[in-house]
């Protein structure tokens, strides 16, 4: 008996010494844009060392107008990057071999916003009327929109800056709800004085920021990507949970980037993101890709001639909970 | 607390907390008038300053925009354009004008050259130099930029929000921005804008000249609420006056923003978001731009002159409550003072010693007269004290006396006499003296051996002089019994001797009688006296009836009647006093005639030592402790009958 005991002893300590001296994993990480409050988990995460606990060593790629997640996968220039569901379903028609790992954004917060003043209340109200458009993924779900309740409007390309809307260059503007609507707020509007329509609560849910992997990433290191996807996962819960930290370390990091940091509209980005990524209860679960939606956004892609090939669930997922079934 | 302080604490006590009451009411109401004088003054000249710099700047900002309006009216006036043309219009604009900082005719998409997506020569400055570039390029896709794109849907004139022009100007900056169409009849085709920018370090320059005070502050803001000119430079562009108005959970600030940018004008208490400090915003639109200038000034810096007023009069007045606690306490001292003293010096006749120096105060007020008033009642307190020393001797030296003769008095009556059990009858008789030398009598003796004198008496008046003269009397009456048997000779004999030089007027009533022990007769003679009672056997003790005879020692050659009686065996004679009858109780009623009756009618049958007693204990239980206004004496006489025994 001594023997054996004194054996597993042995392996114990060998095994800690294993333990202890094995690397971290080096890996890059590319949000889609510059740091806001719409990736507090990663930064959370990355800060509070909850990848390293995970045994990831992270790097945090600074995003931007000039950085391209997609260009960054394709290149190998990164392990993970975020997208939208739609944009990454675009490219992986174009050929881009990538997977979702996990969806983060369940609630689509894309939305339109017309001053009450406007008289705009209903969907049949935009007839018309000028609408502000944004390019690319963006105007996926206002077409759809405007093809449900068959409105001719006229569509105005509008840059990133709410002032075409705030002067009455256009009756309706594209905004995120995490966004233009507080720079909107914060312009002198109250809630009230706006008309607002989600087109999630018009039948188009589209999610939003999911983080994607390359296919062969996936299948040569899959621990890997579940190691990251749970501290990102965990990253985000401790923002919730902490939201006054969550938001110092988002103005850090804003600051770092030399771009506007202010501390009040990063909080109500933060809360609007609580939301969005806990999205609808009985549908959806903390990180997992709802089929449902990603159905609705293969069906409108189509329909719009966005895409050519429609792919399965299973191969486009790569969630935590399809472990489980292996 | 207050009800164990001194005179002088509770007067400058109450007189300072007054005075002190007065004193913050006028600082008060002082402080409130002058502060809105000063509120009402400030904001007039707030709003003229601010009129004043908002002129300022609406003149600077209307002749940067009159430029690009001169180039569109030129430019919609011209069929064709010549790049050579267009160049020296835009660089005489700076050349010019100094307040802009750079100016472009930005073309539509192909509106200037079929084969250019963009067109937009731009000039604008370098330091002290005028530099040129063409804008637009995949990175400077400026028909989507807010001064390109707003007039262009708007198709007129508009301000922009600050911006900084990244790959075009490079700086912070706003830009006026005019449409500019080709006409062809009512058909209108939008050419393109024709832009003029300002540095905001120029509207920034433009508020901080005007310094209005050392902590006020002057801002711009946009439109949209964005900040084009604040005292921090980060504010610039990045915050919105929404914004700090949620930072600071300021709710009055967002409404203020709410008209700002609706062009109104204002004057609004409220808290700075500056510095932690409450003050007072006015603000002013701005109209060509829609902007607003906002002025802040500070409490500190309003208040500065009436915090300055209010602390001079605080001075002053903490200077008069000083000078008024000094005055106070001494005039509390002069008053008090005299009276401490006279405090102490009661305490000291309290001990008894009146001996003590006070001397009379030079005042003719309250304290003055009190002072004088003590010495007097000092004095005639210790003229007093030794008069009654002196009396209470001689009172002493008398009531020791009174002793003696009280002593004597009671060895002239005749001792506690029990007849031998020879004599036929039983007597008692006991007195008992009001004060210590009664003026009662009683007397009995044998005048021969069948015949038995008894007398009793009241001596008018009370203490020595009565004593005296019932000894006298007594003395007469045993000396006369000797020689006569008739009681109404003896009492005639008694009167005549006590009248004679009776200057005092004096007078006894007496009854005196003489048993003939054999008979049981008994002859008696009344002075005045109450008549006593008599106890027969088988009948109702009943008083018995006399004739009337005048007190002995009143008049002369008075004559008193004699009479008789019979006393069977068993029957007995009660005499007493009228200390008896007239003693009283607490209710004042009398012990009377009536009740004496009764108690002996009670006691009838008692031994004559008991009768007595017990008599004397019911008058004693009547008069419950009132002190005995009277002396009271009683004497019983009890005839058993039968012989002499020898």
């Amino acid at each position: 008996m001594k023997k054996v005991f004194f054996l597993i002893f042995f392996l114990l300590v060998l095994s800690s010494i294993y333990a202890a001296e094995k690397p971290f994993e080096k890996v890059t990480f590319v949000p889609q844009w510059v740091p806001q409050a719409q990736f507090a988990g990663y930064y959370v995460a990355l800060e509070k060392g909850i990848y390293k606990k995970y045994g990831i060593d992270v790097e945090i790629v600074q995003g931007g107008p000039r950085v391209s997640p997609i260009e960054y996968l394709k290149d190998k220039k990164t392990d993970f990057a975020t997208m939208w569901l739609a944009s990454a379903i675009q490219e992986r028609d174009r050929g881009v071999k990538l997977v979702n790992i996990a969806q983060i954004i369940q609630r689509s917060s894309l939305m339109f916003i017309a001053k009450r003043t406007s008289g705009i209340q209903v969907p049949a109200d935009m007839n018309g009327k000028k609408v502000g458009i944004w390019p690319d993924v963006f105007k996926i779900q206002p077409e759809a929109f405007f093809q449900k309740y068959g409105l001719k409007v006229k569509k105005i390309p509008q840059s990133f800056s709410i002032n075409l809307f705030l002067h009455g260059g256009v009756d309706v503007v594209l905004a995120m709800w995490y966004n233009e609507y507080h720079l909107i707020l914060n312009a002198g509007y109250d809630p009230e004085d706006l008309n607002t329509f989600f087109f999630y609560d018009y039948g188009l849910n589209f999610p939003e920021d999911g983080i994607y992997v390359l296919e062969e990433t996936f299948k040569a290191k899959p621990e890997l990507c579940k190691a990251f996807v749970k501290a990102s996962l965990e990253g985000w819960q401790y923002a919730f949970e902490n939201k006054k930290e969550a938001v110092k370390i988002i103005l850090k990091y804003q600051k770092k980037a030399n771009i506007p940091a202010n501390s009040v509209h990063q909080k109500w980005m933060l809360t609007v993101m609580e939301s969005i990524i806990n999205g609808n209860k009985k549908k959806h679960k903390y990180g997992v890709l709802n089929k449902e939606d990603y159905d609705r956004v293969i069906k409108i892609l189509k329909e719009e001639a966005l895409i050519k090939k429609v792919f399965e669930f299973k191969d486009f997922y790569k969630g935590l909970d399809t472990y489980v079934q292996k | 607390m207050f009800r164990n302080r001194g005179l002088a604490f509770r007067l400058s006590f109450l007189v300072l907390v007054s005075c002190a009451f007065i004193f913050v009411f006028i600082i008060g109401y002082n402080y409130i008038v002058t502060r809105k004088i000063l509120i009402d003054d400030l904001r007039e000249s707030a709003q003229n300053k601010a009129f004043v710099v908002a002129n300022a700047i609406e003149k600077s900002l209307s002749q940067v925009a009159s430029f690009p309006e001169h180039i569109a009216y030129f430019m919609e006036s011209e069929t064709e354009f010549e790049e050579e043309e267009i160049l020296g219009l835009l660089s005489s604009v700076l050349t010019n004008n100094p307040n802009v900082y750079g100016s472009t005719i930005a073309f539509a998409p192909y509106a200037f050259d079929q084969q250019k997506l963009y067109y937009a020569p731009y000039y604008y400055r370098d330091g002290d130099d005028i530099k040129f570039k063409y804008l637009g390029g995949s990175d400077y896709d400026y028909f989507y930029m807010d001064w390109f794109q707003i007039p262009q849907e708007l198709g007129v004139k508009i301000w922009t929000d600050p911006y900084y022009d990244e790959s075009g100007g490079e700086i912070l900056m706003a830009t006026v921005s005019v449409p500019f169409y080709q006409k062809k009849g009512t058909e209108k085709k939008f050419l393109g804008v024709i832009t003029a920018d300002i540095s905001l370090g120029f509207l920034q320059n433009t508020v901080t000249s005007l310094r209005i005070g050392k902590t006020d502050y002057g801002f711009i803001i946009s439109k949209n609420g964005v900040f084009m000119s604040y005292p921090d430079k980060n504010f610039i562009m990045n915050e919105t006056i929404f914004a700090v108005a949620e930072l600071k959970k300021d709710k009055l600030l967002r409404k203020v923003g709410k008209a700002m940018i609706r062009g109104e004008y204002g004057f609004s208490n409220m808290n700075s978001f500056v510095r932690n400090e409450k003050g007072w915003l006015v603000y002013v639109p701005l109209s060509s731009s829609g902007w607003s200038l906002g002025i802040f000034i500070s409490n500190t810096e309003l208040m500065a002159e009436i915090t300055n007023l209010t602390e001079i009069v605080i001075l002053i007045g903490l200077l008069g409550f000083a000078l008024l606690l000094v005055v106070i306490v001494l005039i509390a001292r002069s008053i008090t003072g005299p009276i401490r003293k006279l405090v102490e010096k009661t305490g000291n006749i309290s001990k008894g010693d009146f001996n003590f120096e006070l001397k009379p105060i030079e005042r003719t007020d309250e304290v003055g007269k009190l002072t004088s008033s003590f010495i007097m009642m000092r004095n005639s307190l210790k003229k007093y004290i030794k008069e009654l020393k002196a009396t209470t001797a001689a009172k002493e030296r008398m009531e020791s006396e009174l002793k003696i003769a009280h002593d004597i008095q009671m060895g002239i009556l005749p001792k506690a006499f029990m007849p031998s059990e020879k004599m036929p009858f039983s007597l008692w008789a006991l007195l008992e003296p009001a004060k210590e030398v009664g003026g009662d009598l009683y007397d009995y003796f044998m005048i021969d051996e069948e015949n038995f004198c008894f007398v009793l008496g009241d001596v008018s008046g009370k203490g020595v002089p009565a004593a005296l003269l019932m000894a006298v009397t007594m003395t007469l009456i045993k000396s006369l019994a000797k020689v006569s048997k008739d009681p109404a000779d003896i009492m005639a004999k008694v009167n005549d001797e006590l009248a004679k030089e009776n200057d005092a007027c004096m007078f006894v009533t007496t009854f005196c009688g003489i048993l003939n022990m054999k008979t049981g007769k008994v002859v008696y003679a009344n002075a005045g006296h109450n008549p006593p009672l008599m106890i027969k056997k088988g009948q109702k003790v009943e008083y018995l009836k006399l004739a009337k005879g005048p007190a002995v020692g009143v008049l002369e050659n008075i004559e008193y009647k004699k009479e008789s009686l019979i006393l069977k065996p068993g029957d007995a004679i009660y005499m007493y006093t009228d200390g008896v009858t007239e003693a009283f109780n607490d209710r004042d009623e009398e012990f009377s005639e009536k009740r004496l009756l009764e108690t002996i009618e009670l006691y009838r049958d008692e031994e004559a030592k008991d009768l007595l007693r017990k008599t004397l204990q019911v008058v004693h239980d009547f008069s419950q402790g009132v002190p005995q206004s009277d002396d009271i004496t009683m004497l019983v006489l009890k005839y058993s009958g039968g012989i002499i025994k020898k």
